[in-house]
């Protein structure tokens, strides 16, 4: 079984390592998006309540969250794949267990996913972000930013086996975008001065992600956001990894 | 002249319909101009209270000329797009057979661009104006700030029809899409200007976009600040992409 999940995960690395396209924008956009807005929204710093000094330290929580965005899309693509070209088929005609398919396919994912939370910290701190969180904080940030993006890949996963369609895959990622955007990535909630927005984004659990994340680099331990960073995470994961397992049995069945 | 005329209006009418009759491509280019808009003027409208922070009309006027001048620029992209697909199916190889005037071909996809850009456009001030958006300006200012944006949706246009037309694949989509979207969020889309910070600020000071956006949201609010230096930009860079297209369009006809 562990030698059947170890050759899905090198699988599913080589595979997304092989194209330059699904390793690149996944790392690459966030920092973009992120240097754009730090210098953009710089000036909102300077709102009485403001929770940090910079925006930079305000705005690193959100590559965490746009890379797993990125690691579902690759996560349900690549399964999606599978499944048009018959590597499924093919796959369930031998020894091969269902769990070791899964895990070894969200493994290979998690991989990718924790080298973009390695190069999002690194660059977080070659441009002079705080992090009072301190040496301790830095397992404890990687580890919520592999949860988040287990969580979003058991998402994409399932849509990837019960649709068997890459394009539906694509189709579901502009609405991962607007939770994300939907959400206080850009300001805290209490300072989003729009009820509607407000109320969207306080239970859109995106927010609590992101709150999870920022608070290692604003705050240091602050134990109610980290304690519904990582429930949120680990429901979503273990819902979503779920969802996917139910939908790979159906897919396997049918074949 | 007749026959320019009758290629362009049959490209554009294909191109529209082809766009009318399929959500899949109807529906993207009309929701995420008013979610950015929701997003924006609705997540960040706190940032008007940011001191140095003194547009008129108010955050959802300032963040309005935004989205409207980013959707007129993505409808050229999306033309770029439907360009590109045309060549992957081997309709437009078909279509330099047929069509005596083959430059009616790239002015037809950009009247298709700008059919795209009016409906998002009504769509966006519908919305802008039920959301109470301010606008201090007159008519004249809005059909300034109106012709501001059809002319970024044709310099958008050429400038993607120009790439799909030399790369003539889907796969070209990021090579449209990026310098685009660059251009557009490395201009003051938050805040004013000299409220910008570091680079960005260095990038946007040089960015053309950035006296074209900042014409449109003087135009919403009415004030009087000179919008020739805009226009004259906005003129100069469809001039310098319709070249682009038209070198493209010959480069097409080479290959074949």
């Amino acid at each position: 079984m562990i030698e059947q999940i170890l050759e899905m995960a090198r699988r599913s690395v080589l595979q997304t390592l092989r194209q330059p396209a699904l390793v690149i924008p996944p790392v690459i956009f966030p920092l973009v998006m992120m240097a754009i807005n730090t210098g953009g929204l710089d000036a909102a710093s300077n709102l009485p309540g403001f929770p940090a000094d910079s925006y930079l330290d305000f705005a690193i929580a959100v590559p965490f969250i746009q890379g797993s965005l990125f690691a579902c899309v690759n996560a349900g693509s690549a399964l999606a794949r599978d499944v048009e070209s018959g590597f499924m088929k093919r796959l369930a005609m031998t020894p091969m267990q269902r769990a070791a398919l899964l895990v070894g396919h969200l493994g290979g994912v998690m991989l990718v996913a924790l080298a973009s939370a390695v190069i999002y910290l690194v660059v977080g701190f070659a441009v002079g972000m705080d992090f009072p969180a301190g040496a301790l904080g830095v397992p404890a940030i990687l580890l919520l930013a592999l949860l988040v993006a287990l969580a979003f890949a058991g998402l994409g996963a399932f849509v990837g086996l019960r649709s068997g369609s890459g394009e539906a895959v694509q189709g579901f990622f502009p609405l991962f975008f607007v939770l994300l955007f939907l959400s206080s990535m850009s300001l805290p909630r209490p300072l989003i001065e729009q009820d509607w927005f407000r109320f969207i984004a306080t239970y859109n659990p995106v927010s609590y992600l992101i709150e999870g994340i920022r608070s290692f680099i604003i705050t240091g331990w602050d134990a109610e956001a980290l304690a519904l960073a990582f429930g949120i995470a680990i429901v979503i994961a273990v819902g979503g990894v779920a969802a996917a397992a139910s939908a790979l049995r159906t897919r396997l069945v049918r074949t | 002249m007749r026959r320019f005329a009758q290629v362009a209006g049959a490209v554009a009418w294909r191109s529209i319909h082809n766009v009318a009759t399929n959500p899949a491509f109807l529906l993207p280019s009309i929701i995420f101009p008013m979610f950015f808009f929701v997003a924006f003027a609705g997540g960040l409208s706190n940032v008007g209270n940011v001191p140095g922070f003194d547009f008129p009309s108010g955050y959802t006027a300032f963040q309005f000329v935004f989205v409207l001048l980013q959707a007129s620029a993505f409808g050229g992209v999306f033309t770029g797009f439907g360009i590109a697909a045309d060549f992957e199916r081997g309709f437009t190889r078909r279509l330099f057979l047929a069509a005596p005037s083959r430059t009616g071909i790239i002015a037809g996809y950009a009247l298709s661009a700008w059919a795209r850009a009016t409906v998002v456009g009504v769509l966006l001030f519908v919305v802008g104006l039920a959301t109470g958006m301010q606008v201090g300006g007159d008519g004249v200012d809005i059909v300034g700030l109106i012709l501001l944006a059809y002319l970024v949706s044709l310099a958008a246009t050429l400038f993607a029809a120009g790439v799909a037309m030399r790369l003539r694949t889907l796969q070209a989509g990021p090579a449209m899409q990026m310098p685009v979207f660059l251009v557009l969020f490395l201009a003051p889309v938050y805040v004013p200007l000299d409220l910008l910070a570091g680079w960005v600020h260095g990038v946007a000071t040089v960015n053309p976009f950035t006296p074209l956006i900042e014409s449109g949201r003087d135009f919403i609010s009415g004030s009087a600040a000179p919008a020739a230096g805009a226009f004259a930009i906005a003129v100069a860079l469809v001039a310098a992409f319709a070249w682009w297209a038209v070198r493209g369009l010959r480069r097409a006809e080479a290959a074949g």
